[in-house]
């Protein structure tokens, strides 16, 4: 469509491996500058997706388009992209600078804009000590600044990050983190970042893809996907603790509708339907641990009382298992208004935070 | 802060600095004769000797003359040194009509060697990283095939071989059998490089497509660096495989081009005269040097490239 404010753009994708489909006519645009994170489990695609962008896999119908140009069969070198990997995947023998410029000697640049252009990248990550050591003295949250030096010294458009930061522990992976964050900032190049991890996902994404089974299920801001997942695998997929599910019906009583489980009874005035409004019928309500308020003795349009089960003190948050109805009810307190286990508590909440899902299919209400 | 300090009181009730260094402490302590050690060093003892008198009853008749060796002590040392067997076997011993010794066999192999060594394993590591790391169309079907290629027992193809030597005009020369030995090492050498570059990391590959490199490129800057480990052991497979080789030396080279086996097979098995014992014994060794020179050298790399399984980057 010549749009100009696209830069990478999937069109009508499909990828097969023999009777295995892959990726399923997948459709994706990414605007120029965005930071789109890729996120989903283990075999969702989204890896294959970004290897197919990077043309390091030939896909099996459909078209890629970088900066306007259609890149299908083209080269990994010719796309104008540049790939952070996983595993590092730097070259042993070489130093770090050899790493770097590795690309660029192989694309004939002349040597003085090379060493330029190392000298540059090395400063933007801080690399500069590091220049003349072999990848195995680096620690592994060197190693991947090298990874990414790798990709910012060739100047591409597209960055491609393959899960960057699981190999690292959980302390180098937060400061990585805002590292990319603070260069996407920066150099407002288009990236493309594949994760399983949300946390990852959230804080960096100007829109995330939640990908199952090669399909994108949602594509939309990270607060949005948190709080109006369009179905029931978005909303179990996103948030930690996970979203709570309790199994009823929606049922219509004078015209407003509520909604009906173990003998329990949630009004549902609140609640935003889709646009085909409330009907009866059976549903899924979805609530997150951290809308339900515990001893707050304000008035909710719902609210109850709950014996506490078990107590997950997490540091700043605690997490308390209880029993709504017959269904199983996690919810998050700050910590020092944890309650004891044994204790009944008053719960509340807002049918204005939840989620419904439709029963059969998962789709949202 | 009730509990902490009844348990510092039990603590020091207890004098913890005399009785906690009395009981076992450290590494725990191993007798040098335990019976488990006997039996394990006197098992590897008598292995050692039993592989290596044969060596040793060698060795000393290859030095005796050969009134003494007539005298029948095979276990003796020489009580006269002599090196005269040596250099018969070398340089004057009768093979058939010739009668220099091993050094024309020598220089045989060592023809044979060499390039077959070089041109088999210059292939078959370009052959395992196609397979490896570029998945062409039929790349299994093809691999299969090499594999099969692996276990069809020689003597099949003897004879066609000779058919197709004589046909290109190679038969009898040392081109032609070098060109049988590369053949032959192929399957077994590509599936060697093929696991090697497999254990490679694929994103490795990857990154260097990403960056530009091509099939060449990636081979020479980035897997050769890193395959040298597998290409001691592939050289060490190829030289004492085709050093030691005797079937395809004797049937597809003539008496001027025989290799080091052959000549010694003939100066042993000489029906004419009287059996010199000491001239075969040092001939032998003389022909065994080679890939026993080849082991103690590189032993060490051998066993890593062995070893070496998953490349740290």
């Amino acid at each position: 469509m010549g749009n100009d404010g696209v830069s990478v753009s999937i069109r009508n994708l499909s990828l097969n491996f023999g009777a295995v489909s892959v990726l399923k006519s997948l459709d994706l645009d990414i605007q120029d500058g965005e930071f789109l994170v890729l996120l989903g489990p283990s075999g969702c695609g989204k890896s294959t997706l970004l290897n197919c962008i990077a043309g390091l896999m030939d896909v099996t119908d459909g078209q890629i388009h970088i900066k306007g140009r259609n890149v299908t069969w083209e080269e990994p070198k010719d796309r104008g992209i540049g790939m952070v990997f996983q595993s590092y995947a730097l070259y042993p023998q070489m130093s770090v600078r050899g790493n770097l410029s590795f690309g660029l000697k192989t694309a004939g640049m002349a040597k003085d804009e090379i060493a330029k252009r190392v000298a540059r990248t090395a400063d933007v990550l801080q690399i500069e000590p590091l220049l003349d050591r072999k990848p195995s003295q680096l620690s592994g949250g060197q190693r991947q600044r090298v990874a990414i030096g790798r990709a910012l010294v060739r100047d591409v458009d597209v960055f491609l990050f393959d899960e960057p930061l699981s190999n690292l522990d959980a302390k180098l992976r937060s400061e990585l983190r805002v590292e990319i964050k603070r260069l996407h900032q920066k150099l407002a190049n288009t990236m493309i970042y594949v994760t399983h991890d949300q946390i990852e996902a959230m804080t960096l994404a100007d829109r995330i893809a939640v990908m199952r089974s090669g399909q994108i299920q949602q594509l939309d801001a990270p607060q949005t996907i948190y709080s109006r997942p369009v179905n029931r695998y978005v909303a179990d997929f996103i948030g930690s603790p996970g979203m709570n599910f309790i199994e009823g019906e929606v049922v219509l009583s004078d015209g407003a509708p509520r909604f009906r489980f173990d003998g329990l009874d949630i009004p549902l005035a609140n609640y935003q339907f889709d646009k085909a409004g409330a009907q009866a019928g059976q549903a899924t309500f979805g609530i997150r641990p951290e809308h339900v308020a515990v001893n707050s003795g304000d008035d909710w349009p719902f609210s109850a009382s709950v014996p506490v089960e078990i107590v997950e003190p997490m540091g700043s948050d605690t997490l308390v298992w209880s029993r709504l109805g017959k269904q199983a009810l996690t919810i998050r307190v700050s910590s020092e208004r944890a309650p004891r286990v044994g204790e009944n508590v008053t719960i509340g909440f807002d049918p204005m935070n939840a989620s419904l899902f439709d029963a059969a299919s998962g789709d949202r209400l | 802060m009730a509990d902490v300090q009844t348990l510092n009181t039990v603590a020091a009730g207890m004098d913890p600095a005399a009785d906690q260094l009395s009981g076992p402490r450290g590494a725990r302590p191993r007798r040098v004769l335990s019976r488990r050690n006997i039996f394990l060093y006197g098992t590897l003892i008598l292995v050692a000797i039993y592989y290596l008198i044969p060596l040793y009853v060698m060795i000393v008749t290859s030095l005796k003359g050969m009134p003494e060796i007539r005298l029948g002590n095979i276990f003796s040392p020489p009580v006269e040194i002599t090196f005269e067997p040596w250099v018969k076997a070398w340089a004057t011993a009768c093979t058939g009509l010739n009668c220099d010794g091993l050094s024309r066999g020598f220089w045989n192999s060592v023809q044979i060697t060499v390039p077959s060594v070089i041109f088999s394993i210059a292939v078959a590591s370009v052959n395992g990283y196609a397979l490896a790391n570029w998945r062409f169309k039929g790349a299994d079907t093809f691999f299969t095939i090499l594999i099969v290629g692996a276990f069809i027992p020689y003597q099949v193809m003897i004879y066609p071989i000779v058919i197709l030597l004589r046909e290109m005009g190679l038969y009898g020369s040392l081109w032609g059998l070098v060109i049988v030995h590369s053949i032959f090492g192929m399957p077994i050498l590509t599936l060697l490089f093929r696991n090697y570059f497999s254990s490679v990391p694929e994103e490795l590959f990857k990154a260097a497509r990403v960056d530009g490199a091509g099939f060449w490129r990636i081979y020479f800057l980035i897997m050769l660096p890193m395959a040298l480990p597998i290409f001691v052991v592939a050289i060490i497979i190829q030289i004492t495989g085709i050093w030691n080789d005797f079937l395809f030396g004797v049937i597809y080279t003539k008496p001027d081009t025989y290799p080091m086996t052959v000549q010694l097979n003939n100066i042993v098995n000489s029906v004419q005269g009287v059996k010199e014992y000491n001239v075969n014994m040092a001939a032998t060794i003389l022909t065994g040097l080679v890939p026993l020179i080849v082991y103690f050298v590189s032993g060490k790399l051998f066993v890593r490239g062995i070893a070496a399984g998953a490349v740290k980057g």
